[in-house]
């Protein structure tokens, strides 16, 4: 791939700016689309090109927008940009950096979808950015690019951003669906899906900003051209998040199925020091933790599937020898408890009474019992939380038993007798005191 | 019926209608799959996870969309990987579900092991224990041990006064939701919510003032755990040392069904009430109480309660007698004199009767009935004969019905109403039509309104009459309420006429689903209505005999007055004979609903001193007038009320007392479904029928009622729930809500 | 009050809407910009600007980690913890923070001017450690860059 076809901002200095934008064929799908196509036809091309979805499951984008029922209205698009997911980086990237891209793609869906409002939810702490896309929008529709009649057609659009308020939760579609409607983000039962009653009751589809990043040049240059990039299931280019223990994190944009996890470690500057990768997060906190010896498969959906995990948002967490494993446990534990909406039993209570296990257990009080008790909180959580983030916090526990359950034994024999003041100052930071007493606060770091 | 979906649970077939879900299916063939946030009375949202499990469906042939049959010729069954929620999972022709497997027993166990994790287990001193959801599941599919370490528990506030009637015990919530959604779906006031969220989630209020809602005990019933307690029975007693006895409310015309738990009081060596429970009639108040008919009922053992028989003295004072000479007193000075009667409309229906009887058949000639408050006497009549038909199922009222509700309001006059009536309208797409001088609740759900100025109703009634009558042909069915509120006798005569003329002309007097409702002010005012023939109060009257009147105002001026009630009320301290009267709680009797529904209750307290029964009372006195009447209890006299009351035919104290499982079977050994209400066990009563439905009726009702004249020197008051007076001001737990009658001056027109 | 010190904003914010009660969040924020936190009266304020009951209210404010019910200083400090910030040095810089500003997390400093938190994940894990300050993103930050911050601050 010699030229980027999301992250442009890298190829072409100021893109953000709708001068810079519109002379490098910004805002010619849209005219084109406008001009010459109907909106079935935009809906068909974005089918044809296979492009899946890039919010974490993977569904092929077009075959979403075909499932709103004839003839309701008003319908919605609304736009997923709560990029919650720890180690996940990219519709930041998008939305500060090439914004008019990212907006390009919500008019094109909402004009083969038919909806004449969007609304693109972004987390809370985007505000900053949440300032830099406003400003792009209203340079659109300074430009007539949106508003009523846009370029002269009969076709009326309005893009709102709405901005959550720290809840990961509101990245699940039919909670944000709910935040957005002024409700406590918590995910809705389904069926209905929001394809047939979503924002307010209504159609509504929704994708993340990645996905709709997509959208302009597949329109432009179409599915066959796109379908240039990727494999056969998984069409495309793909950003990829790498953080943790690499020289250089950061967003890597690739053709899906063209490289592999190491490949993707080399590009992201090799490890620190060039220490052996110990262990990889594909999908941020929210799959399953892979051994090293995953390094060479290849990164698109199947392939880290087949695996033992999932590729979901592509936010590679790399973990290098020197992290301890049940501490890194723990921490995404402590996410997952912290995010935990509550609606629902086995997510609520097994993420707080897993955290209390880890906190014994790195507390330096823990027993052999307390690794199988985790195992066994998170088999009680499994397939039967109300939505897929109690699943996914059974993730972190399972995979780093399984896969490194002689570390756990070894943390717990080493630690034995509370000899653990290396992790006091974060526990106590963590439960704000809870924990341990005061006192026991200690200067020294691990 | 016409939708039925076929399917089996356990191997057991069960045919429900369309749309149930597997719970309530389930149920069907007594299979109790344990529930925590379901209730079958509320939205499901499917999230404490404890119903899970296995569900499969027929497996379809994709190529030629036929069912795959296995060996044995039987469907094939494709089971869903995931166990599903039973609560949130509607059946479908041939689905097959399986509740007792390994899988799902070992969910079940989880579950409950993850709600103990948090939970302080204080059942020893909760007001749940006993009768407590989550203890009784948990013994029965729950872990035999906790492998929580109690130091890792999630404490939280006790003792948290969400109102001053309801505690909320935050370490025992179990975030099922079914107090929030209670109250934003039923009684739509949104004052409970969450806050925080995961493990820190808590139930809080920040209404003005908090927790504000007349429905508030409703959540206490339908808590699944201890975490919400009522001001009133908390710490009182435990669930297994009380009885319980079916009675009534008298409150309002809905004519809740009652349970009166009571405890003998080793400390007095009485029984008193500690509890008033719902008693489910799905016909009535389904299993919802409001809290003035759950908290009211202190009065049934106030202190100053009459205990005995008073009797002015030479000198003027009121003095403690016996019952035989307060009875000869009155024989003494009432012989060959006429009286005038004035019931109450709370007193039972054989209380009525009797002394209807006694004014028409033993007193002298020109004594007379009348019923206080007197403003009912001027249309009674006119919603007995107009009244809902006799099937009238408010369950059934939805899309293409018609509510039209006329100059009342409708959350304060009749609570329970306001429940089943929004339901109709808001779940079930009735249409409402208000129609009123001031803005109430039910504006909100209202898809047309009409105001008039104060003082106005009639007016609008008998202008709008034929208009509305004309729009109102096409309705399915018309159910018209009222109210007398601030109306002049003439006033409420002319508009129960013209909303009765509105019924006749759009072709729905008669019908069920259909006629008036109206808003009475107590529980038994059509009872008294329907046993007196009332007539209008006179000014003067030689001898007055009030029973159970209360307060009332106006009352006839006489040289002689016997006041017969439950306490030394205002008009008492005037009296030259004062009797004490049972309450409902310490007699058996039939009251008569708004809706005409006439409904048993029964003993659940002994007498309070010498107090006795008000039939009783009149019974006494008519045979020292010279009456050979000998009954000996209430039963007798319905079955002579049945007898000589045309509307009452056909009635009996067995009739009434019958009883039928009820959907959704609450109140038996599954608590964790239906809450703790009471099953019902002292009969569902019945409705007679209007005589509009009769054959022989002749609507005599014309349109050319005189509009009501403006503006009258009349005192025009918005009946209000928590109205002062002798009741609700014994109460000790709703004092702090007791308004005062606010009394609206109309403007001059 | 809002209404009359922010009513261009408030109409432009339920004008974005069909529905009032989508305006809650936005409005909260205009309430927590005026008042520096979502007490009791901004909250009631809200209710009324959205017809809800204020009961809903602090429903929202409380799910939502990013409206305070509680006064906090001048500058809310908020450095990412999680596991990604984590490999990279957040809890040592954390820690650092504490020191530097001699308060622990969750506190305040007694002069009001900085309150310090920990968040999970903010999306930037590229450029960790990571803070925001007021919603003020500040990336790849070291010891001295942190005192050199809140010194010019203060
Ligand atoms: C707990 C949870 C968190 C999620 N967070 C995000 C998120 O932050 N951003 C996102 O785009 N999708 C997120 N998703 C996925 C969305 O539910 C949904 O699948 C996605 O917005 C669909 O868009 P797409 O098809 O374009 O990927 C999350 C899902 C779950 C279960
Ligand atoms: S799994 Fe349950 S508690 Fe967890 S986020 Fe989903 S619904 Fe909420
Ligand atoms: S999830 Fe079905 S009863 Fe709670």
């Amino acid at each position: 791939m010699d030229k980027h076809v999301l992250l442009r901002d890298l190829d072409v200095p100021n893109i953000r700016e709708l001068a810079v934008y519109e002379a490098n064929e910004g805002y010619a799908a849209w005219r084109k689309a406008l001009g010459s196509m109907k909106p079935e036809q935009v809906m068909g091309v974005v089918k044809d090109s296979g492009l899946r979805g890039r919010g974490g499951a993977g569904f092929p984008a077009g075959v979403k927008w075909s499932f709103l029922p004839k003839d309701v209205f008003p319908r919605y698009v609304v736009v997923n940009g709560d990029e919650s997911e720890a180690g996940t980086f990219k519709d930041h990237e998008l939305i500060e950096f090439n914004p008019h891209q990212v907006i390009e793609g919500v008019m094109l869906t909402s004009y083969a979808v038919l909806a004449s409002t969007a609304y693109i939810y972004l987390r809370g702490e985007f505000y900053a950015p949440a300032k830099m896309l406003q400003k792009a929008i209203d340079e659109a529709y300074a430009a007539g690019l949106l508003g009523r009649n846009i370029l002269g057609t009969s076709y009326s659009l309005d893009i709102y951003i709405h901005l959550g308020a720290g809840a990961y939760i509101c990245g699940e579609e039919t909670a944000l669906l709910e935040s957005l409607e002024g409700k406590l983000g918590q995910p809705r039962l389904r069926p209905p899906f929001p394809a047939a009653q979503g924002l307010y009751a209504k159609p509504t589809v929704i994708n993340n900003i990645e996905t709709l990043a997509n959208v302009p040049p597949i329109v432009l240059n179409g599915a066959a051209w796109y379908r240039q990039f990727g494999t056969e299931k998984s069409p495309g280019t793909k950003i990829f998040c790498v953080s943790g223990r690499v020289n250089k994190p950061g967003n890597y944009e690739l053709s899906l199925g063209s490289h592999t996890i190491r490949e993707l470690i080399e590009m992201a500057g090799g490890t620190i020091d060039g220490r052996p990768v110990k262990g990889i997060l594909p999908a941020g906190e929210s799959a399953p933790m892979l051994p090293a010896s995953a390094l060479d498969t290849k990164l698109d959906y199947e392939s880290v599937q087949a695996a033992g995990s999932m590729l979901g948002s592509a936010s590679f967490i790399i973990l290098d020898d020197t992290v301890d494993v049940v501490w890194a446990a723990r921490k995404m534990v402590r996410f997952f408890k912290h995010e935990s909406c509550g609606k629902c039993t086995p997510c609520r209570e097994g993420t707080y009474w897993a955290l209390r296990v880890y906190d014994k257990i790195v507390s330096g009080n823990g027993s052999l019992q307390d690794i199988d008790q985790l195992s066994d909180i998170a088999n009680g959580m499994l397939n039967k939380c109300f939505c897929l983030l109690g699943e996914f916090a059974t993730s972190p526990i399972l995979s780093t038993i399984k896969h490194f359950r002689p570390e756990y034994e070894q943390f717990v024999r080493e630690h034995q007798g509370g000899r653990a003041d290396g992790y006091r100052d974060e526990l106590i930071r963590d439960h704000a005191v809870h924990v341990l007493p005061e006192e026991s606060i200690t200067d020294e770091r691990p | 019926m016409a939708d039925l979906v076929n399917l089996t649970i356990d191997g057991v077939p069960v045919a429900v209608p369309k749309g149930t879900n597997i719970v309530d299916a389930a149920k069907r063939i007594g299979n109790d799959i344990p529930v925590f946030c379901y209730h079958p009375k509320l939205r499901q949202v499917g999230m404490c996870r404890m119903c899970l499990v296995e569900v499969g469906t027929p497996r379809m042939d994709p190529a030629t969309k036929q069912i795959v049959k296995g060996e044995d010729g039987k469907p094939v069954i494709a089971w869903m990987p995931k166990l599903q929620t039973a609560c949130t999972t509607p059946v479908s022709e041939g689905m097959a579900v399986r509740t007792q497997t390994p899988q799902v027993l070992a969910a079940r166990k989880d579950i409950l092991e993850f709600l103990l994790t948090s939970h302080p287990l204080d059942c020893p001193i909760c007001d749940k224990g006993g009768e407590c959801p989550l203890q009784n599941l948990t013994l029965a599919h729950g872990p035999g041990m906790s492998r929580f370490e109690y130091e890792a528990k999630h404490h939280d506030e006790k003792h948290v006064p969400l109102g001053d009637l309801i505690y909320l015990d935050r370490e025992r919530c179990i975030q099922c939701s079914r107090c929030i959604r209670f109250q934003d779906d039923l009684a739509d006031d949104h004052v409970l919510q969450f806050h925080e969220r995961g493990r820190n989630m808590e139930i809080v209020t920040l209404s003005d003032p908090p927790f504000n809602s007349f429905f508030s005990g409703n959540t206490t019933d339908i808590c699944p755990v201890g975490a919400l307690t009522t001001a009133d029975f908390r710490f009182k007693a435990r669930a297994w040392e009380l009885q319980g006895t079916p009675s009534l409310c008298t409150h309002c015309p809905v004519g809740c069904n009652l349970t009166l738990n009571t405890r003998l009081e080793t400390h007095t060596g009485g029984y008193e009430v500690k509890r008033v429970m719902p008693r489910q009639n799905e016909q009535v108040n389904e299993i919802w109480l409001c809290d003035k008919g759950r908290f009211v009922h202190h009065f049934t053992r106030a202190a100053d309660r009459l205990t005995h028989p008073l009797l002015r003295n030479a000198g003027g004072t009121l003095v403690e007698s016996t019952w035989e000479a307060a009875l000869q007193r009155i024989a003494d000075r009432t012989l060959g004199k006429p009286i005038t009667g004035i019931a109450g409309d709370r007193i039972a229906n054989e209380d009525a009767y009797l002394f209807a009887g006694l004014l028409r058949t033993v007193a002298s000639k020109g004594s007379l009935i009348s019923m206080a408050p007197a403003m009912a006497t001027y249309y009674a009549d006119l919603a007995r004969a107009y009244g809902v038909g006799k099937d009238t199922d408010f369950n059934q009222l939805g899309k293409g019905d018609v509510i039209l509700l006329v100059n009342g309001d409708l959350e304060e006059a009749a609570p329970v109403w306001f429940l089943r009536l929004r339901q109709a309208v808001v779940t079930r797409g009735a249409r409402l039509i208000v129609a009123n001088d001031h803005t109430t609740k039910m504006h909100r759900y209202a898809g047309q309104t009409e105001s008039y100025q104060l003082g106005n109703a009639a007016n609008w009634a008998s202008t709008r009459a034929a208009v509305l009558a004309e729009e109102l042909k096409g309705a399915r069915h018309l159910l018209i309420v009222f109210s007398d509120e601030k109306l002049s006798t003439s006033g409420v005569r002319s508009l129960a006429i013209s909303l009765a003329s509105v019924l006749v002309q759009s072709g729905h007097a008669g019908k069920s689903n259909s006629g008036l409702l109206p808003l009475y002010p107590h529980g038994n005012t059509q009872g008294v209505s329907d046993m007196t023939s009332p007539q209008p109060w006179p000014d003067r009257a030689e001898a007055v005999w009030l029973i159970g009147v209360g307060e009332g105002e106006g009352v006839p001026q006489a040289p002689f007055t016997i006041v017969q009630d439950l306490f030394q009320t205002r008009l008492a301290e005037q009296a030259d004979v004062v009797l004490p009267a049972l309450s409902f709680a310490e007699r058996e009797g039939t009251f008569t609903s708004g809706d005409r529904r006439v409904q048993r209750f029964y003993q659940a307290l002994p007498a309070m001193g010498q107090a006795m029964p008000d039939w009783w009372i009149v019974q006494e006195v008519a045979k020292r007038l010279g009456a050979t009447w000998n009954y000996q209890n209430t039963a007798q006299i319905f079955t002579e009320i049945s007898q000589h009351i045309p509307a009452y035919a056909g009635l009996s104290y067995e009739a009434i007392s019958h009883t039928e499982d009820q959907w959704p079977l609450v109140g038996r050994g599954d608590l964790y479904y239906g809450g703790t209400v009471y099953d019902n066990t002292g009969g569902l009563g019945l409705r007679y029928p209007a005589d509009a439905e009769r054959a022989d009726f002749h609507a005599d009702v014309h349109l050319d009622t005189p509009p009501e004249v403006t503006i009258e020197a009349v005192q025009r008051v918005r009946r209000r729930l928590y109205e002062d007076g002798e009741l609700i001001r014994r109460s000790k737990v709703l004092a702090a809500h007791i308004v005062n009658s606010v009394t609206e001056v109309p403007q001059a027109a | 009050m809002l209404k009359e010190k922010r009513a261009k904003d408030i109409d432009a914010i339920l004008a974005k809407y069909p529905s009032k009660r989508s305006a809650v969040m936005p409005l909260l924020y205009v309430a927590q910009e005026e008042y520096g936190f979502c007490d009791e009266q901004a909250m009631r304020e809200v209710a009324e600007l959205t017809a809800l009951d204020p009961t809903e209210v602090k429903s929202i404010v409380g799910f939502y980690t990013m409206f305070f019910e509680e006064k906090t200083g001048q500058y809310v400090i908020e450095v990412c913890d999680d596991l990604p910030c984590a490999l990279r040095g957040a809890d040592e810089f954390v820690h650092h923070c504490e020191k530097k500003l001699g308060v622990r997390t969750g506190q305040t400093t007694p002069d009001g001017k900085f309150t310090l938190r920990t968040v999970m994940c903010i999306a930037a894990c590229d450029r960790a450690p990571v803070a925001q300050v007021n919603r003020e993103y500040h990336y790849s930050l070291t010891s001295e860059a942190f005192d050199k911050m809140v010194d010019d601050l203060k």
